[in-house]
């Protein structure tokens, strides 16, 4: 059967979208766990946040007539400065006290902070779904290929790339990266050796987060909509994305969070939505009988 | 000794109730049940039917009753659970209830109407919406003043075949038990009418971060427009992926959409969307009169299903005037035949006990709101 080329590719590049919206939040899953082991499942209400405060600060600048481009940008800073002192005060607040208690202890934590900031933002925001202002234009220039891929996936894809990029770049070549990977493989010998593991933690959460509120921004601004739980489903399918690239691996996830997407769009596309799930987790359960550490994870017997 | 005093009192009990119903039957008032939660969870959905049924028994009694006999309330509580409303029915039916106002939960009235029927006693629910209770046929004891849970689907496949004249359509739903129920009704309605074709029929996961492929999907499938049952977050969200993928079918839905805040959130995108929703009755003068009776009355705002049931007691209260008894046979063709004007409209009934001219009205969003299309 000749293979409808137009719609493969239509769904190629509706997987690839979705893909890129779990790799931003993914990326923070993934990075925290390969620094400390911890599964940080307020992750996802960190980007709910970052959501919300780019929508606040959105609003403001609007309603104050800047431009839209610094309109973004400004939003951009907002809510990753934002984010990041949540990510930041999280981990002080639930996860430091915790980190030599056993390994239980702080994810029961992150639940219990999980369930806290959601309950928080429904309380001071509100309950109702917010329609978040389409931040990224439409392009011109994409107008001819909008019925495939529109200017909002552009972007995604666009920074989620550039992110993963600089990522690799800041672990793999500066003095952080190289204390952030020493850190990883022995906490008690990063010490001996001067590294500042506390600081250490603190920026892996700080980046994490900005990561977090970027997706945010760029998420609302896709989708057109926000409120209090945004964050739970999108970081439990991220956090599934993580698992499956190898958790742990910043290429993991992006590749884990692209093979995610794809699945889902193509179980949509060629089978029904209705098993859109049951494809996504069949390949997972798959991936991690045949390599339980993931597609790109090493595998690490103290760990898990 | 103990077993003995039980039985005394059973038995006492029983002559009590035998005479009781006895002096019913010869009595000179016309007894109306009143079934329903009064207790619990769901009270709040029972007790505006108490207060109309109130209402409306006050306002006949000093008008001078019906056939010259007053009317009287046997208010009993279900709890909504069918384990209880099967003892409330034929408590009911013991006390000598002539008809009863309820079932305000599906489940519980389907259990105790067989206990009605057997007595001959007509049911009017202002509430009950599960359609097998009229379409099935086992209750020819039972109305409702509500429009079924299938009327919806019908008006929607019925407004998008015939008054747009669709032939592909694709229905989506949320998996949720109400937006699934209502797309498989939809499903069902325009198979069987035969005058489109179901293109599409899936499900979409509630709180997904993309819709796309579901639209290119539904794009593929060359569909004319989109029948949605669900609610209206995924509804903005799928409308506004199909105005991004330059998608340009309609969509019609549910009045799980038709919210304000479904226009909120999906803002220019929901222009021109249609969504069926309860008719507006808020210019009728009989349902205006009837809510200011209620505050003046009770000194509170009417709750749940108030009008309805304020309905179900006119229309009630008008059979047993036109046929002159309680006679089931006699009150069915009354309610067949007879139009009451009601605060939900002008009604009669159809044989199978559902109320002709109560229901679901298409709305369109015109400007920012929701206009009903007449």
């Amino acid at each position: 059967m000749l293979m409808d080329f137009d719609y493969f590719r239509e769904l190629f590049f509706s997987g690839l979208t979705r893909g890129a919206i779990y790799a931003l939040i993914a990326l923070g899953y993934t990075m925290v766990y390969g620094i400390i082991g911890l599964i940080n499942f307020a992750h996802g209400e960190i980007y709910m946040i970052g959501a919300f405060t780019a929508f606040i600060a959105a609003t403001i600048f609007s309603i104050l007539g800047f431009p839209a481009l610094a309109i973004i940008i400004l939003a951009g800073v907002c809510a990753v400065i934002w984010s990041a002192s949540y990510g930041y005060t999280i981990e002080k607040i639930a996860y430091k006290p915790l980190r030599h208690a056993p390994r239980l202890s702080p994810l029961i934590s992150a639940i219990g902070m999980s369930i806290f900031l959601q309950n928080y933002v429904l309380l001071a925001q509100t309950s109702d779904f917010l329609p978040f202002p389409a931040l990224i234009p439409d392009f011109d220039f994409m107008e001819p290929y909008a019925h495939i891929v529109g200017s909002t996936d552009v972007v995604i894809l666009a920074t989620t790339t550039v992110i993963m990029i600089i990522l690799t770049f800041i672990i793999k070549y500066t003095k952080v990266g190289k204390a952030m990977r020493a850190t990883a493989q022995d906490r008690t010998m990063a010490t001996l050796v001067g590294i500042n593991v506390n600081r250490i933690i603190s920026a892996t959460f700080i980046i994490g987060s900005s990561l977090a509120a970027v997706g945010g921004l760029l998420i609302a601004s896709h989708i057109g909509q926000i409120n209090f739980y945004i964050g739970f489903i999108a970081g439990i399918k991220a956090f599934t994305a993580a698992v499956l690239g190898g958790i742990g691996s910043i290429p993991g996830a992006v590749l884990g969070s692209v093979i995610l997407g794809l699945t889902e769009s193509f179980a949509t596309g060629y089978v029904s939505s209705d098993y859109e799930d049951v494809f996504a987790f069949s390949l997972l359960v798959l991936i991690l009988i045949f390599k339980p550490s993931g597609i790109l994870g090493k595998a690490d017997n103290q760990k898990v | 000794m103990k077993m003995r005093k039980k039985f005394m009192a059973t038995a006492l009990g029983l002559g009590f109730a035998v005479s009781l119903s006895v002096s019913a039957m010869a009595s000179d008032t016309i007894k109306i049940g009143v079934a329903g939660p009064h207790s619990g969870d769901l009270a709040s959905y029972g007790l505006p039917s108490v207060n109309a049924a109130k209402i409306v028994v006050d306002k006949i009694n000093k008008a001078g009753g019906i056939n010259g006999k007053q009317l009287e309330l046997l208010v009993e509580d279900t709890v909504c659970k069918p384990e209880i409303a099967t003892n409330t029915a034929t408590k009911l039916v013991s006390e000598g209830a002539q008809v009863v106002l309820g079932g305000i939960c599906s489940g519980a009235t389907k259990a105790a109407l067989p206990i009605f029927n057997d007595a001959g006693i007509l049911v009017m629910s202002p509430s009950a919406t599960n359609p097998a209770l009229t379409q099935s046929g086992e209750y020819p004891n039972f109305f409702r003043t509500i429009a079924p849970d299938d009327a919806q689907a019908k008006l929607d496949v019925d407004f998008a075949t015939d008054t747009l004249g669709y032939k592909k359509i694709a229905v989506i739903h949320d998996k949720g038990d109400y937006g699934k129920g209502f797309a498989e009704f939809a499903k069902q309605f325009i198979e069987e009418g035969g005058k489109a074709e179901v293109v599409l029929f899936e499900g979409v996961t509630p709180g997904g971060v993309d819709y796309s492929a579901i639209v290119q999907k539904i794009k593929k499938s060359g569909a004319e427009t989109v029948i949605f049952g669900g609610y209206h977050p995924e509804a903005s969200k799928i409308i506004s992926m199909m105005k991004k993928k330059r998608l340009d079918v309609t969509f019609i839905s549910d009045d799980g959409v038709k919210d304000q805040t479904f226009i909120k959130v999906a803002g220019e995108n929901a222009e021109g969307a249609y969504a069926s929703g309860p008719q507006d009755n808020s210019t009728n003068p009989l349902s205006i009169a009837a809510i200011e009776e209620h505050k003046t009355t009770f000194n509170a705002d009417p709750g749940a299903f108030y009008e309805n049931a304020y309905s179900a007691m006119l229309a009630m209260t008008n059979a047993i005037a036109k046929a002159g008894s309680t006679d089931l046979a006699a009150l069915k063709a009354a309610l067949e035949s007879e139009k009451v004007d009601t605060p939900v409209g002008k009604i009669s009934f159809d044989a199978k006990g559902d109320a002709i001219g109560v229901g679901f009205s298409v709305y369109q969003v015109k400007d920012g709101v929701f206009t009903e299309l007449k």
